[in-house]
């Protein structure tokens, strides 16, 4: 294959796996990434650790600025306004146009806004880019802000909060649902995040939406106004109600989007020699429970590492792989592999074991009474990737995994394991044949029960 | 956390950040405050430590000596005697480098009047007891301020953390401290002083220069440990590392010694394995050792098989971390002491091809001077040539590098300069931990999200999240155990662990785990 011109719009995880990817399979292509961001790829999932001062963004960048030039991966400063697909070329804001043999859209998300009164006002933010970050250092600068409001309780608030809680600035973080996430996290896992949340000094407030924002005399935010008419004095009102793809500048384009860029399952768009990958792709048949468009980093570097293959002439079929996630809300880490829905579904069983000091806590679901494992989810304790899907993909019976589960645990060494409780819980459920625990942490154990299986 | 008590917490912390601070304060001031007076019995006991054919020039050379001086003065006046003796004399034939410095301390020490050598136990209250005492009621609020974890918050803001003023200004006192005690401690005997009262306890004498640095160094690894262990209280892991390399050092390398010289034993610090212990083959310490009658004998032996069994056998089941970041002296201050400057090492690949280079060609200079040593030892062929290899060893590594940069650095350059870029010992368990080791930091699966707190606050240098984000194990000979990278992910991604060596090299990148589909490098 001759060297083609290979343009990346998008130089976030999506878009440079698809790059690193292709170079790795031994591409002689030119390729270069456009991104109206950033210089360099920076680790999105970390710019709150810029503003919390943990790191420098110099910190957060995954690869030396060298490495760009080494693996002669092309860099590009620009915003793309428009696409013309019929002359293969891009238009960027500079006015010039750049030609493409192959094209990669991987543009990300843009954050959500529902259309309140006043959420354009200036103290008015949300949290998703470089550009974002710095605006909220504008916005909370030498003292300004006295309250901050959060509105949108998903993962981005809690950062949000966090991040602004760093600063000495208390936060009233509304939350429209019930409880925290309550419609994807079984209740006690919700109320574990939401003590937790509480513990932190957040002022959090379930059951509560935002009407409109209210301007001072300065025109920057004043106050919030709920649905049930609280005013809540504010000088900073963080938009963390989600995000969708960023796609608005393909309109008339001739690439085909939904809600976001529309792919197969190889992640071609309707146009031959164009990709999406990540944030913006909207996957037309999803696998079953999973959704069109997932937002997520392993999503976007797990699609751009297909996209990659599929430009490297090596067909590639996107496989999203048994669904995992992880995130850590203040000090209360979290992780699932599998499904573990709010509530376990038809002829599905839930076991779960909470620590007494409320902070940690394990469950397995699976098809009962002795059925295929579903998912574990677990907090404040680390479980092993590799062990989970292996045993989620096997589909192994939940009485074999509870006898091996020991080996399941990845927490640091000379931490208590727990996992003899959960087993109790079974044991309880389930008394006429108790189920033993057999294995421990560690690799020893590991190799034993691949040894014996 | 009740908002209530935290300004009286507040409070708390703040009167002891300034108790430490007027305990650091005198601690400065302190060696100003006597005087230096050289009489009949000064001259005696630091005449001692010079050749007798240069003592009477010598004592002649000192004008006034029963004149008052200050510290400066009296040292300065000092060194003038010894430069007018040998300016008379050819050169070898005058007092040589070591005399001298020996002499100054001798002549300093018998020759200091004032109020900090009358009530030694006064200055050390108001110094480092005073110290102490403020840096732990500063450290302590925070069991109650806020719930366990990483609070790594506002540390690139900080001026100390972050290479601001106050963190030059601390690296340049670190630095110059270590210039005074090795090459200058003449000028320190009122710091030394401070030492006394605890000398006295231990051993039933006053402090010399080596006590008084080995007491201050336990009383860092002590405070700072129990910061460390207030700031990482929710992980078993570093509580019981810090409880292990804190017990190493107030108990191998300081208590047992001196108990061991109270006791007029052979003394040595048990725990202290060659090359690190350079000195160990050195012929004042066999001869000290063979002369100690079985005990020495003992102790002769267990530094050989220390250090040609012991520490590596165990690093080959546990990885270099057992000795570098659980039992170590250097790596107990590195880890306490120096731990809120971790996030100051270089992560760049020029970084760590600098100290490939380095770490190397120190461990085959140790090797060649203790070889020359040795050959000489047994076979007296050597004349004195091997001497100068000693000698430049024990100033270049032994003083400059490990002291002086290795501890004056923490906070410029991060707090492992000499365990990473020095260290003949950490240089030879990295080989065993690189090739023959059950030791490796395992990678989750696809859990990365390459965030980098683990490369920030890695106080080797190592880019973990290179390996981390291709799903790859990290196996570095550099790598010290210590663990934080592990505590810092958000994501519980990183495990140190031991176990079979099968797969440990995984070149399999797991970002497609589950796929089916092997990637390629």
């Amino acid at each position: 294959m001759s060297a083609r011109k290979i343009l990346i719009i998008g130089n976030g995880v999506a878009g440079v796996t698809a790059a690193r990817t292709l170079r790795r399979l031994g591409s002689k292509d030119e390729i270069t990434l456009i991104s109206a961001e950033t210089d360099h790829f920076f680790s999105r999932t970390a710019l709150m650790y810029i503003y919390m001062g943990h790191m420098r963004y110099e910190n957060t960048k995954p690869y030396e600025d060298g490495f760009w030039d080494e693996h002669r991966i092309g860099r590009l400063r620009a915003r793309v306004t428009r696409v013309d697909t019929g002359a293969k070329q891009l238009h960027l804001d500079s006015g010039a146009t750049m030609p493409y043999d192959a094209l990669v859209v991987a543009s990300g998300s843009k954050s959500n806004k529902f259309g309140w009164p006043g959420q354009d006002l200036p103290g008015v933010q949300a949290l998703y880019s470089y550009q974002d970050l710095e605006l909220l250092e504008a916005n909370t600068a030498s003292g300004r802000v006295r309250r901050a409001v959060v509105v949108g309780g998903g993962l981005i608030g809690v950062e949000l909060t966090e991040m602004l809680l760093t600063r000495g600035i208390p936060v009233t973080f509304l939350v429209r649902e019930p409880g925290w996430m309550s419609f994807a996290y079984p209740p006690e896992e919700s109320a574990m995040i939401a003590r937790h949340l509480r513990e932190h000094g957040v002022d959090l407030r379930f059951g509560t939406e935002m009407e409109r924002i209210e301007a001072g005399p300065d025109g920057r935010a004043r106050a919030v106004v709920t649905k049930s008419g609280e005013e809540i004095p504010c000088e900073l009102v963080g938009l963390t109600v989600g995000v969708g793809p960023n796609v608005d500048f393909l309109k008339d384009s001739g690439i085909e989007t939904n809600r976001g860029v529309l792919v197969d399952e190889h992640l071609r768009t309707n146009l031959p020699d164009v990709y999406a990958a990540g944030d913006c792709a909207e996957v037309r048949q999803a696998r079953p429970g999973r959704r069109p468009v997932e937002p997520l980093w392993y999503v976007g570097r797990r699609m751009g590492e297909t996209v990659g293959y599929n430009l490297a002439g090596k067909p590639t079929v996107y496989e999203p792989g048994t669904w995992f996630n992880s995130a850590k809300f203040f000090d209360l880490e979290w992780q699932v592999y599998g499904q573990v829905p709010a509530q376990p579904g038809e002829g599905e069983e839930s076991i779960y074991w909470e620590h007494p000091a409320g902070k940690l806590g394990l469950r397995l679901n699976y098809r009962g009474p002795d059925g295929p494992v579903l998912g574990f989810q677990v907090m404040g304790i680390r479980y092993r990737h590799e062990v989970c899907q292996e045993w989620l993909e096997a589909g192994r019976p939940i009485r074999w995994v509870l006898e091996n589960l020991g080996v399941a645990n990845f927490d640091p060494e000379f931490y208590r394991q727990y996992e003899h409780e959960l087993v109790a819980v079974y044991n309880r459920r389930h008394p006429e044949s108790p189920v033993t625990l057999k294995r421990k942490r560690g690799l020893a154990g590991l190799s034993a029960l691949r040894r014996a299986s | 956390m009740s908002h209530g008590s935290s300004s009286a917490l507040r409070t708390l912390q703040l009167a002891g950040l300034g108790l430490f601070l007027l305990g650091f304060g005198l601690f400065l001031i302190v060696p100003f405050f006597d005087y230096y007076v050289a009489d009949d019995a000064a001259w005696s006991v630091a005449l001692e430590k010079i050749k007798p054919e240069h003592r009477d020039a010598l004592r002649g050379a000192f004008s006034n000596p029963t004149d008052p001086r200050s510290v400066v003065a009296f040292g300065l006046a000092a060194n003038r005697a010894v430069a007018a003796v040998n300016a008379g004399l050819p050169a070898g034939a005058g007092i040589a480098g070591y005399e001298t410095k020996e002499f100054r301390l001798a002549l300093a020490t018998a020759a200091e009047r004032g109020p900090v050598v009358r009530s030694p136990g006064l200055w050390a209250a108001l110094t480092w007891g005073l110290a102490c005492f403020g840096a732990l009621l500063f450290f302590l609020p925070r069991l109650r301020q806020e719930p366990p974890g990483i609070k790594n918050h506002r540390i690139f803001f900080d001026p100390v953390k972050s290479r601001g003023a106050i963190g030059i200004a601390l690296g340049a006192f670190l630095i110059g401290f270590y210039i005074l005690l090795y090459f200058r401690p003449e000028f320190i005997t009122g710091w030394i002083r401070l030492a006394d009262p605890v000398a006295q306890l231990l051993k039933g004498k006053t402090a010399d220069r080596w006590f008084f640095y080995g007491f201050l160094y336990c009383l860092a690894v002590l405070v700072m440990g129990i910061r460390f262990a207030i700031n990482y209280r929710h992980s078993r892991y570093q509580l019981v590392r810090t409880a292990s390399v804190t017990f190493f050092q107030l108990g191998f390398a300081f208590l047992i010694p001196n108990v061991l010289e109270a006791l007029n034993k052979p003394s040595m610090d048990l725990k202290n394995a060659w090359p690190l212990n350079y000195t160990f083959f050195y012929d004042w310490n066999l001869n000290g050792l063979k002369s100690g009658g079985t005990f020495g004998w003992v102790l002769l032996w267990w530094g050989v098989a220390l250090s040609f069994l012991v520490v590596p056998a165990f690093a080959a089941f546990f990885g270099k971390r057992w000795y570098c970041s659980w039992v170590c002296g250097c790596g107990g201050l590195a880890e306490t002491l120096g731990d809120p400057f971790r996030q100051q090492s270089d992560k760049s690949k020029r970084a760590w091809k600098i100290e490939r280079w380095v770490i190397h060609s120190v461990l085959v200079f140790a090797v060649v001077m203790t070889g020359l040593t040795l050959w000489n030892y047994h076979t007296g062929g050597f004349g004195n040539s091997y001497w100068k290899w000693q000698e430049w060893y024990g100033f270049a590594i032994g003083s400059i590098f490990a002291g002086v940069v290795g501890t004056g650095f923490y906070p410029l350059m991060g707090n492992r300069m000499w365990c990473r870029f020095g260290c003949p010992l950490a240089a030879i368990l990295g080989m065993v931990q690189k090739y023959k080791s059950r030791f490796r930091i395992t990678t989750n699966g696809g859990q990365c999200i390459s965030c980098g707190n683990c490369s920030t606050y890695c106080e080797m240098g190592i880019d973990v999240r290179w390996y981390a984000q291709r799903g790859q194990n990290i196996i570095r000979s550099s790598c010290v155990g210590c663990g934080i990278c592990s505590q810092v992910c958000p994501r519980g991604v990183l495990r140190l662990e031991n176990g079979p060596t099968a797969g440990r090299y995984n070149e399999v990148s797991l970002v497609q785990i589950g796929s089916g589909r092997i990637d390629v490098r």
